[in-house]
């Protein structure tokens, strides 16, 4: 081989081509992926095997399902000796696994409508790069409309509840000029008059438009895992970013009651907090005031989801780089704008995972109520139903219809927040 | 001082530091740094890394702090008055090194987003301002795109219309063509030439010293945060005065 003609230039440049044609469909998959080796191919047969023998098991368990019985004992004639779910206590205490067992059934269709309205209202947040901006408004009232139908009692209450709210954020609108922390003090004084005023002058008119009242010691079954996670997830979502931003702080005051807020919340289990909710927290508060349990239980979950918020929400803000906030600064944005406009919407986007994850946990813990004496649908199985003489003894029919109807949601929650990360995608990383 | 009148380009004065001292902990990074911009005039500002040339003008928009000294931008003294600081910012456009545009913004979206918020302009108006500037750095049909797709010169063009959206009367250029590949380069130097044609007054970090040649009106050496020597391009690249300056360019002109 000589190496005097090593001089070379290209005359034509090469067109794109396409990749070699080779063999593609379900064998080269199957080859590819289950049988590639023979230790593969090993546990490939075995996986087989223990998947089917499961399913072979659970299939005439599933199948043989008695849906229609009145009793454990009925149900066990009626499969006489074969193997067999007893499904019918989930359609004979249907109502009560969803809505508790004091819940007057004749009221059921009140919180069934707020559940189908919840649906209404939240889609505008979830797909609002599709729905117009003005369906917001329906969000914004939900939580007025919800309350009204599930507690029941007159419309003063939810109006001037929102009344208070708008007004409070009218004088926050107001005083924005001068000082974003004013501003939000001020707003919440503002809100606070206003309820305390309108509280004493709407007194005598509890009887307009009032739905039967339903107190909250009624409530139970899945309504109150859903009510407890719906809310308790939507406001810690912002009292953590608060929390984050505070943490953040150039003031070391704001700073330092972050830290020790978050610090202090995250080192108690839940399950404490819930008995200080159930029990301590009466005793600080001045005798005779009645404060309604499971508000004091949303509060301490939202406290505890917010502290885990907070610290998912600063791994996503520490992941900026340093340029960013340098570019907004440039610009002359104030913080509030840098904040709003550049940092947070990316840090959230980078937060998303942790902050469904912590979702996803707190929904799962609101069935920790259960051990305050709360009958959640943990609450309802444990309590009304298994100690019923009819159904002593059915736990895999009752506790799988819990798993199903938590595992349901949550993966609903998980495809959507997949679905919503793409969306967020423009950096083409 | 002569060869300082011969300098100027107007007397209206845009940036007056005097006596201007910066610690980072103990670490004396600016050191008595006295400097008078005036109106229209482009200065250039090199030396080697670490001599706090980056910091003296990020110091100038208020993203680092001085800790002794005087700054003087358009008129306003800074102070650690938060609504002074961003009418100075609003004033004073900033080109960084990794151009920092928002990438979950769209290019128009990251020119009119300043605009909007600060300038308080109307969303149609801004959109049309934008465009223009994007026009001008030869990149309108990028507007919808996200700067995640564009390339780097690209990008610093689109950061340089970003700033030049909030009509700034000042431009900061912080080594605008350290992260560029070297076919990028002239697109981003032609864009600041052009500015600097129109009579923006600029101040740029840069080791581009043809660039320097071609369009400062004054070149500053800097070396352990302090200005070693300053002169016209011609003086200052030909007839160094300096020991460390002559040993700087016999190190970046030696290839």
């Amino acid at each position: 081989m000589s190496h005097d003609n090593i001089a070379f230039h290209r005359k034509h440049m090469l067109p794109e081509a396409p990749p070699p044609v080779t063999e593609t469909g379900a064998i080269k998959w199957l080859r590819e992926n289950l049988f590639s080796s023979i230790p593969n191919g090993i546990l490939t047969v075995v996986s087989a095997y223990v998947v089917l023998t499961i399913a072979m098991a659970a299939a005439p368990w599933f199948f043989n399902g008695v849906w229609d019985s009145p009793s454990l004992s009925a149900c066990r004639e009626m499969l006489d000796g074969r193997t067999g779910a007893c499904f019918a206590v989930l359609t004979e205490r249907w109502n009560q696994l969803l809505f508790g067992f004091q819940y007057p059934s004749r009221l059921y269709w009140r919180p069934t409508l707020a559940f189908v309205l919840l649906f209404v209202a939240i889609a505008p947040v979830l797909f609002i790069k599709y729905t117009p901006r003005g369906l917001l408004v329906l969000t914004g009232l939900y939580p007025f409309i919800a309350y009204w139908l599930i507690w029941g009692g007159s419309i003063v209450v939810p109006v001037v509840a929102l009344l208070g709210v708008l007004f409070g954020a009218f004088v926050y609108r107001r005083t924005m000029t001068a000082s974003a922390g004013v501003a939000v003090i001020a707003g919440i004084v503002a809100a606070m008059v206003f309820w305390w005023a309108a509280g004493a002058v709407t007194a005598g008119l509890s009887g307009v438009m009032a739905l039967e009242p339903v107190a909250s010691r009624d409530m139970g079954g899945f309504m109150i895992n859903l009510m407890l996670g719906v809310i308790c997830v939507s406001l810690s979502l912002p009292f953590g970013i608060l929390l984050a931003l505070g943490r953040q702080s150039s003031m070391p005051i704001v700073k330092w009651i972050c830290v020790a807020f978050i610090e202090f919340i995250r080192g108690v289990p839940l399950i404490t907090l819930l008995f200080v909710a159930n029990v301590v927290l009466a005793y600080f508060l001045p005798p005779g005031t009645t404060f309604d349990l499971i508000l004091r239980v949303i509060i301490m979950i939202t406290m505890f989801a917010s502290a885990y918020i907070a610290e998912v929400i600063r791994g996503g803000l520490a992941a900026l780089p340093r340029g960013q906030y340098e570019a907004a600064d440039s610009l002359g944005l104030d913080y509030a704008q840098s904040m709003q406009l550049v940092i947070l919407p990316q840090a959230l986007r980078i937060s998303i995972p942790g902050i469904v994850n912590v979702a996803v946990g707190l929904f799962k813990d609101t069935t920790l109520v259960s051990v305050i004496s709360m009958f959640d649908i943990v609450g309802m199985i444990r309590g009304p139903i298994l100690a019923s003489t009819e159904w002593n003894g059915v736990y895999w029919e009752l506790f799988g219809f819990a798993a199903l109807l938590f595992f349901i949601t949550c993966y609903g929650i998980s495809q959507y927040s997949q679905w919503l990360e793409r969306q967020l995608q423009t950096d083409h990383r | 001082m002569a060869a300082e009148t011969q300098m100027k380009v107007s007397d209206e004065v845009a940036i007056e530091i005097v006596k201007m001292n910066k610690w980072y902990g103990a670490f004396h990074v600016l050191r008595d740094i006295d400097l008078t911009v005036y109106r229209g005039e482009r200065i250039v500002i090199a030396g080697p890394s670490g001599s706090g040339k980056s910091t003296l003008i990020r110091c100038i928009n208020a993203l680092e702090e001085h800790q002794k000294g005087k700054i003087t931008v358009d008129g306003t003294v800074l102070s650690n008055d938060i609504k002074n600081i961003d009418r100075i910012r609003s004033e004073v456009g900033m080109v960084f090194q990794h151009f920092n545009l928002f990438p979950h913004l769209t290019i128009l979206e990251n020119c009119t987003l300043a605009p909007i918020w600060v300038r308080k302009t109307p969303k149609r108006e801004a959109e049309e301002i934008a465009m223009h500037f994007l026009t001008k750095v030869k990149i309108p049909e990028q507007a919808d795109k996200y700067p995640g797709q564009l390339s780097g010169g690209q990008q610093q063009r689109v950061a340089i219309a970003r700033s030049l959206c909030m009509k700034p009367r000042i431009m900061l250029f912080d080594e605008p063509t350290s992260a560029l590949d070297p076919e990028m380069i002239s697109e981003v130097l032609d864009t600041m030439i052009e500015l600097a044609e129109e009579g923006m007054t600029m101040l740029c970090v840069t080791h581009e010293m043809g660039f320097a040649r071609k369009v400062a009106n004054r070149v500053i050496f800097m070396d352990q945060g302090q200005i070693v020597e300053q002169n016209e391009p011609e003086e200052f690249f030909n007839n160094p005065q300096s020991e460390r300056t002559k040993l700087f360019l016999s190190q970046i002109l030696g290839h």
